[in-house]
Order: C-alpha cells, then sequence, then structure tokens
C-alpha cells in the first residue's frame, strides 16, 4: 500500500503552470545543484525528486503510521515528572520520520534542508494526516523553523534550523487561559535581565500542542504595563535551557497522538526572535497563517480517509441482497464527499501556490531589490494568499467535519461502535475547526475582501480563465453563483448597520467559499476532466443550492430579524 | 575500526502479493506479474550492516547482487538506506544458475573485490527458500560462518559475538573476522530510505543505464563516482564459465507440479463432554497441542 501512488489526484498539482515558476524560483534557477547533492538539476528532475520523497512518505504512511494509528488513539501520551513521554507507537513514527530524513522539509539546504516548497511540504502533510491526524501534529510542526528564518538572525537559522532539520520537534506557545481566540491578552511575562544580557519567561500557557517540544516559539509580554498586542514579543525556547515544565495533558476528545500541554514557565531563558513589540502584530501573524494552512491540509488528509473508509465499507456490505453502494441515499453521501473534498483540496494548492509565490519573491528579496513590477507581483500573490487561507482554513475543517460525519452515517450502527476507523477520524476531525481559530474567525478574519470586493473580483479572474470545453457549462453556472453572491454582499451592506453585517457575515463567507471553490475545482478539471470532471459538476450542483439558500436568507432579512435572536 | 562489509542481495519477485497470474500455465514463476523486491532477509542484512557502520564510522558497506539489467533496482534501494557502493553482477552465462553456480559466481566477485572483514547475507530468498547461498559462499572462501544471525552482541579487534536463532530459543556464539553471517527475519528490521540519500542516488546509474537513452545526469554522474553503480561480468571477475549458470549447476528441474490447496471438509463438534474429549484426543494425535 502507498498513500501517493494510490491517489493520483496528488500529482495533479505538481503539474500547475504556477508550480514550475515556483520551483525555478525556489530553486535559484537550479543553481544550488553545484553546490548540494541533493539539489535539483532543472523543474523535471525537481519533480521526479519530489515524486520520490512523496512515495517514500506515502508508503511509510500506509505500512507505519496508519496501522500504528489505532494503538495510538488508545494509549496516548503520559506525564512523567513535568516531561512528555509518546505513546510508544507515536515515538516509532517519529523516530522512522526521523531516519528517513523528513524533518526538514522546507528548511533551506543551507540549514541541512530539503528546501521543498510549501506545495510539496502540503502534499506530504496530505498523505501523513490522512494516515494519523495526531502525528500530523508532531510532524507538522517543523513548519514553524519558517518562523526562525524569516525572523530570527542569521546566528539564529544556524544555530537552530540545522538541529529541527534533525528531527528536533517544535511547538508554538501562544495560547494562555485567559487568552485564547483573543490573544492580546497574553500575560506571560518576559523580562529582560541587564546583568546577562538575557530575557527570562515567567507564567503559564495552556492547550499548547506538543508542549514539551525541544524548541519553542513563544509569545511573551516584553512591554511592562502595557496590556494589548503592541506589548507582545515573540521569543524562542530551548529545552536544553531547563525552566518549563509540563503540568498537565490534556484528556482530549481525539488527536490522541498529539500530546495537548499545560506548560508553567519558570524563569526559563530565551531568546528574542525579531524585534521586541512585533512579536503578535507580525510575526505571530505570519506564523498563524501557515498554521491555518497546516489544519486545512490535516482537514483534507482527514476528509479522504473518511471518503476511503466509506467508500469501502459501502462497497463490501450488502443489504437488501445488493452492496450499500448502490442504493440512492448511499452513493449520494458518497458522491457528495468526494466533491467536497475535491473542491477543499482545490483550493488547498491553490492557496499553497500563492503562499509559496509571495515566499519566493522573500527569497529573491535577501538577494537583490525587487523591481517595482515584481514588487507589485509579490504583493498580489500574497494579497491571494491572506485571502484564501481564512477559507480553506474555515471551510477545509468544515468539510472534513461534514465527511467524518457522513462516513460514520455510510457505515450505519456499525460505525457508532469502536470497531471501526470512522469513529476515529469523527472525533480527530472535531478539532480542526476550532484550533489555529474557529471557523467564526475565520470569517471575521475573511470578511473584509468580500467587502472591499477582492472575492468578486479573484471570482472575475478565475471564470476569465480558458476552461475545457466540457467546463463551460460549469463555468456558466458558477458565474450565475457569482452574481447571486454579489447581490447579497450588495444586500448585507445596503443596511448600512454593522450589526447586520456581523450577523450576515458568515453566510457571505459561504458564498463566497462555494463560489471560489467551485471555480478553483473547476479549472483543475479544465485540466484534467478524468480526475475531476465528475466532481466539479457535483460540487457546482451543491454549492449552487446552498448559495441560493443563503441568498434568500439574506434577501428576505431585514434588521429587525435580529431581535428574534438576541436575547 | 573501519570495517569493509559486503551485504550479498538479492532481486525477488513479491511472493507475499501473488496474484492470479503469478505462475505462468508451465509451472513456472511469472516474473513480470510480480513487483521485483529486495529479497527481506537481504534488507535485514543490510540493517545489520548499517548498525555495524553506524557503531563504527568510516566502515564501508558494498552491496554485490546478482541478476539481469533491472537488479541495479536493490543496488540504488540499498544506496537510499545507506549502503555506500553497489555491484551488479551480470552476464547471460550466469543465466539459470542453481544455488551452487549461484555461490560460485557469487564468490568469484567477492574475491574480486578482495578486501573485506565480514560478508552479511539474508537468511534465505523468498523465491527459492534454500537458504543455501550464504552458506555455500562461505565454504568456498574457506570462511566462518554463523546462519540465522539475529543481533550482532558485540564487535571488537577481530572477533563478533552474535546472536542467532535456534530451534526454541536462541544462542550466542563467538567467531572469528573475517566471516559471513546469514540473517533471519527476526533482525532488527531495515531503516527506511532516506529522503536526502534518495534524492542524491536516484541518479545512480550503472554504465549500460548511463549508456542508454533518456539517462539525464551523465554531467552529474561524471563529478560524482557515487552516481555509478558497477556492472561486472564473468570475464571481469575471472570466473570459470562452465561452473557458471545453468552448466554449472547440478540442479536440474525435471518437472513442476501445480499444487492446489483444497479446504478439508469441516468437522462439528458439540459442547458436551464426550465430543470435547475426542476433539482434544484427535488435536493431541495431529500434534496441534502437547
Amino acid at each position: 500500500m502507498n498513500y501517493y501512488t494510490d491517489n493520483p489526484v496528488l500529482k495533479h498539482y505538481l503539474s500547475h503552470p504556477l508550480f514550475r515558476r515556483i520551483v525555478q524560483m525556489r530553486e535559484g534557477n537550479y543553481t544550488q545543484a553545484e553546490k548540494y547533492d541533493y539539489a535539483p538539476v532543472d523543474f523535471e528532475d525537481a519533480v521526479a525528486g519530489y515524486e520520490q520523497v512523496l512515495t517514500l512518505v506515502g508508503e511509510l504512511c500506509a505500512e507505519v503510521v496508519a496501522p500504528n494509528a489505532a494503538i495510538v488513539d488508545t494509549t496516548g501520551p503520559v506525564l512523567h515528572d513535568g516531561r512528555v513521554e509518546y505513546a510508544p507507537a507515536s515515538q516509532q513514527n517519529m523516530e522512522i520520520f526521523r531516519k528517513a530524513g523528513l524533518m526538514g522539509i522546507s528548511i533551506p539546504r543551507q540549514y541541512g534542508g530539503l528546501n521543498f516548497p510549501t506545495t510539496v511540504f502540503t502534499l506530504l502533510e496530505d498523505l501523513v494526516a490522512r494516515a494519523d491526524a495526531g502525528f500530523g501534529n508532531l510532524w507538522g510542526l517543523q513548519e514553524c523553523a519558517e518562523t526562525i528564518n524569516s525572523f530570527g538572525t542569521e546566528e539564529q537559522r544556524e544555530r537552530y534550523l540545522p538541529r529541527i532539520a534533525s528531527g528536533e520537534t517544535m511547538s508554538m506557545d501562544l495560547t494562555e487561559p485567559d487568552a485564547g481566540s483573543d490573544l492580546q491578552s497574553v500575560r506571560l511575562k518576559a523580562t529582560y535581565n541587564e546583568a546577562d544580557g538575557r530575557w527570562y519567561l515567567n507564567g503559564v500557557k495552556r492547550f499548547i500542542t506538543n508542549g514539551d517540544a525541544d524548541i519553542h516559539l513563544v509569545l511573551a509580554r516584553s512591554e511592562e504595563g502595557s496590556s494589548d498586542g503592541r506589548g507582545l514579543s515573540l521569543f524562542i525556547y530551548d529545552k536544553r535551557n531547563g525552566g518549563v515544565h509540563t503540568r498537565r495533558i490534556e484528556d482530549k476528545m481525539g488527536i490522541h497522538g498529539s500530546p495537548t500541554c499545560e506548560l508553567v514557565y519558570n524563569n526559563a531563558p530565551a531568546e528574542l526572535c525579531g524585534s521586541r513589540k512585533m512579536g503578535l502584530i507580525k510575526y505571530v501573524m505570519a506564523l498563524m497563517n501557515s498554521a491555518r494552512i497546516g489544519i486545512a491540509t490535516q482537514s483534507v488528509g482527514l476528509s479522504e480517509a473518511a471518503y476511503n473508509e466509506a467508500v469501502e465499507y459501502a462497497a463490501n456490505r450488502k443489504q437488501f441482497g445488493r452492496t450499500i453502494d448502490k442504493f440512492a441515499p448511499v452513493y449520494e453521501m458518497l458522491g457528495e464527499m468526494k466533491a467536497r473534498l475535491d473542491a477543499s483540496r482545490s483550493l488547498l494548492y491553490a492557496t499553497a501556490r500563492n503562499v509559496d509565490m509571495t515566499a519566493c519573491f522573500e527569497l529573491v528579496a535577501r538577494e537583490r531589490t525587487l523591481t517595482p513590477e515584481e514588487r507589485q507581483e509579490a504583493k498580489a500573490f500574497s494579497r491571494v494568499a491572506d485571502a484564501l487561507t481564512p477559507i480553506v482554513k474555515g471551510m477545509g475543517s468544515e468539510i472534513c467535519n461534514r465527511n467524518a460525519y457522513d462516513c460514520i452515517q455510510v457505515h450505519g450502527g456499525s460505525g457508532y461502535m469502536k470497531d471501526y476507523t470512522c469513529e476515529r477520524l469523527y472525533r480527530d476531525a472535531r478539532i480542526t475547526s476550532i484550533y489555529e481559530g474557529t471557523t467564526q474567525l475565520q470569517v471575521v478574519a475573511a470578511i473584509r475582501y468580500a467587502t472591499n470586493g477582492f472575492y468578486s473580483a479573484l471570482l472575475d479572474d478565475y471564470l476569465s480563465s480558458e476552461v475545457s470545453q466540457a467546463m463551460s457549462p460549469v463555468r456558466d453556472r458558477i458565474a450565475k453563483m457569482a452574481e447571486s453572491y454579489r447581490a447579497a454582499v450588495e444586500r448585507a451592506q445596503s443596511f448600512g448597520c454593522q450589526d447586520t453585517n456581523d450577523f450576515l457575515s458568515r453566510r457571505i463567507y459561504e458564498m463566497a467559499s462555494y463560489c471560489i471553490m467551485a471555480a478553483l475545482l473547476m479549472l483543475d478539471a479544465s485540466a484534467n476532466e478524468e480526475l475531476f470532471g465528475s466532481s466539479a459538476r457535483r460540487f457546482t450542483a451543491m454549492a449552487e443550492s446552498i448559495v441560493a439558500a443563503h441568498a434568500t436568507f439574506i434577501e428576505n432579512y431585514t434588521p429587525e430579524l435580529l431581535n428574534d435572536y438576541r436575547k | 575500526m573501519e570495517l569493509n562489509i559486503i551485504v550479498l542481495a538479492k532481486q525477488v519477485p513479491d511472493t507475499r502479493n501473488v496474484g492470479q497470474q503469478a505462475m505462468n500455465p508451465d509451472g513456472t514463476v511469472n516474473r513480470s506479474a510480480l513487483p521485483a523486491i529486495f529479497n527481506p532477509e537481504d534488507l535485514n542484512a543490510l540493517e545489520q550492516a548499517l548498525l555495524i557502520k553506524d557503531a563504527n564510522p568510516g566502515s564501508r558497506i558494498t552491496l554485490l547482487t546478482m541478476g539481469p539489467a533491472r537488479a541495479a533496482d536493490i543496488l540504488r534501494e540499498g544506496l537510499y538506506r545507506g549502503a555506500d557502493a553497489g555491484i551488479l553482477l551480470s552476464d547471460r552465462a550466469f543465466a539459470g544458475a542453481d544455488t551452487l553456480a549461484t555461490s560460485y559466481a557469487l564468490t568469484s566477485a567477492i574475491r574480486k573485490i578482495g578486501k573485506f572483514d565480514i560478508i552479511l547475507c539474508g537468511r534465505q530468498a523468498i523465491d527459492g527458500d534454500t537458504a543455501q547461498v550464504g552458506p555455500q559462499v562461505a565454504q568456498q572462501l574457506g570462511l566462518p560462518q554463523v546462519t540465522y544471525t539475529r543481533r550482532i552482541v558485540n564487535l571488537d579487534g577481530d572477533k563478533v559475538v552474535v546472536e542467532r536463532s535456534i530451534e526454541n530459543g536462541v544462542e550466542v556464539v563467538e567467531a572469528p573476522l573475517p566471516l559471513l553471517l546469514t540473517v533471519d527475519g527476526a533482525a532488527a528490521p531495515c531503516r527506511p530510505r532516506n529522503a536526502y540519500r534518495l534524492l542524491r542516488f536516484c541518479r545512480a546509474a550503472t554504465p549500460s543505464e548511463q549508456a542508454a537513452d533518456g539517462y539525464r545526469y551523465k554531467e552529474k554522474a561524471a563529478a560524482d563516482d557515487a552516481l555509478t553503480l558497477q556492472e561486472w561480468n564473468l570475464e571481469f571477475v575471472g570466473g570459470d564459465a562452465s561452473r557458471c549458470g545453468l552448466s554449472g549447476s547440478p540442479t536440474k528441474v525435471k518437472k513442476v507440479d501445480n499444487v492446489i490447496f483444497q479446504a478439508k471438509e469441516s468437522k462439528r463438534f458439540t459442547a458436551d463432554d464426550a465430543q470435547i474429549k475426542e476433539l482434544v484426543g484427535e488435536l493431541l494425535a495431529n500434534h496441534t497441542i502437547g
């Protein structure tokens, strides 16, 4: 079994026209091949290499991680003298991924990494999440290295990145008991000691994924007397220096492979990452965006797992003398699961490409000043990435929950028993729409792109692309959906009332999301009818009815309705 | 201590995933219908070599395989997992070899390599299941051999302490270097392919592969010796053609019978004392229990 080679959909994302440019920029026109024996000599070579590593990870996921997932789920990590001990099967997973050299996927080569673009890291994470979402967290947190790479000093990069590439784990310590969605109220205190020129951290962090990691990124209050986000800085804490212990591992509903910790900082020495006071405003915003794409990827992997479990069960379970996948209510569920899965994946990789292009321009900007045209282009990619991120996180996670729900439904009574994988997927899926910003917060982050017309312009851009003959009618239908979305935005704004805007924002967000997902899936189907054609038609039909439902609600809405909602 | 280690490996059809087309009508194995893989216990042997190398940095692991051109795949597989070099022993003259002719050819190649401290190989291959080639190579080279290795307990100076599987337990033995060890499936599983090595060595090729159309890394290979897999033939290793291949094989396949396993009729026992007694009696009689 191999999770990469058994799923031809994934390879498609290596063939996108923009991907060629991403790789070329990321590889500095393939000049690294002179210096590193594992660097590619051209695009074809790079893709062949990505495929080799995807095949390796696909095999490890199918042969090691997935078979370990059930036992990891029942064992979980334990706390010993303030230290986290992973479940033995989690340790085995980690050990194998370390030996396979998979811990520094996107770290640049000069710091010992593989220098893979975000698109490829995302494909790998997609595979890992399908095998075990909890292990996906432990492994995926290596992406925190990007924060040190982007904002740390050269000396910090040289000190930390090779350690991460060789397998030391990471965590991002943001949340506190009184600072969840509202990170501005973080209280963990950072004090600068003039005598030894070091910072010391004191306080408590809560709900920290992989909290006993080797290297932590910590958001802390460095400006005494401040009370908002501008008083916060980002720090790097190295476990080798001591001063932090785990007080508790949370007893969670799912993702048991991923320890969620309460940490006590007791005069823990730490070093500043980047500039003071920029912790939340700049670095954590960047970190959170990348983490949100990570959760979106986890969601897609889980959606895939749920779909596969459902298909397999329905193809084998017989009732009334036929396998149940022959019955309309079941094939409807399966068809919609696959359509949602494919749509969220099209959106995920579109987002990843924009993140990649943004990073590529940053890479060039380190070497030389960008031309005004390049600056403009870089800005455009980064805006699209920022605008798509709250959609892919919010909708990806909601879709994965829906797929996990339907997966149990396809299993019927058996699905409610602990004997089948689907119940674990259901529990694992539940967190995706909560952590790294709830779906409700994704709506808040996205809504400005609806009101300022950005999503509308993006849709125009997608809908004006060349499409295949088969997708031409689909495009017309999506264009109508887009019209209906624009009318809804206009109507919502026509009341000139902030409470109305807030209240209707979820529906506006969903309308935009369904239009954008349908358009992106249509573009993938246009490039590959065989892989995506039927999904694109199904998803468009589903999206039409959802967009129409929201349109009706908004059309009939008057501000008086708010009173019936509010207590 | 820097050691020279040779690992013998065989490319075999993956008999663990046998489909309906696994056998030809004439009873021979349909190799084209089965994926070709690195013989599983040879991977256990490679892991033992890698563990020795981990403990003795600077040691060198050479993977040697006899087979057709496509057996170069397992040499690359070995490089991905940490071997240092690969030799493909390939010649039409080797075709049709039984275990004796195979071990003769391998022995000739090992003599050509010359310097070695330890030879490791899997206990047996999953296609032939003879477990003869390793011991025969040791015999022909006049080396001590330890078969059924599970674990190398200690290796220092000029001797090795080995834990080996025996019926109903394990045995710990000591033997002098140089020697040959055959490793069984109870030994540590082989480490995974490593991404960095994968990216580098997926370009490794034999001279024939490098000369073929579509090989894109001629420049790289010219600059990096590790990307060229050795390709040795009978003439190069200086063997005696009459001892190789079909002519060197005393084993002749006379006839192959197709055996079809058929489920025997099941027998039902009820839960009363007499029936239970009968069942236990039957199980004792055929040595299932007791």
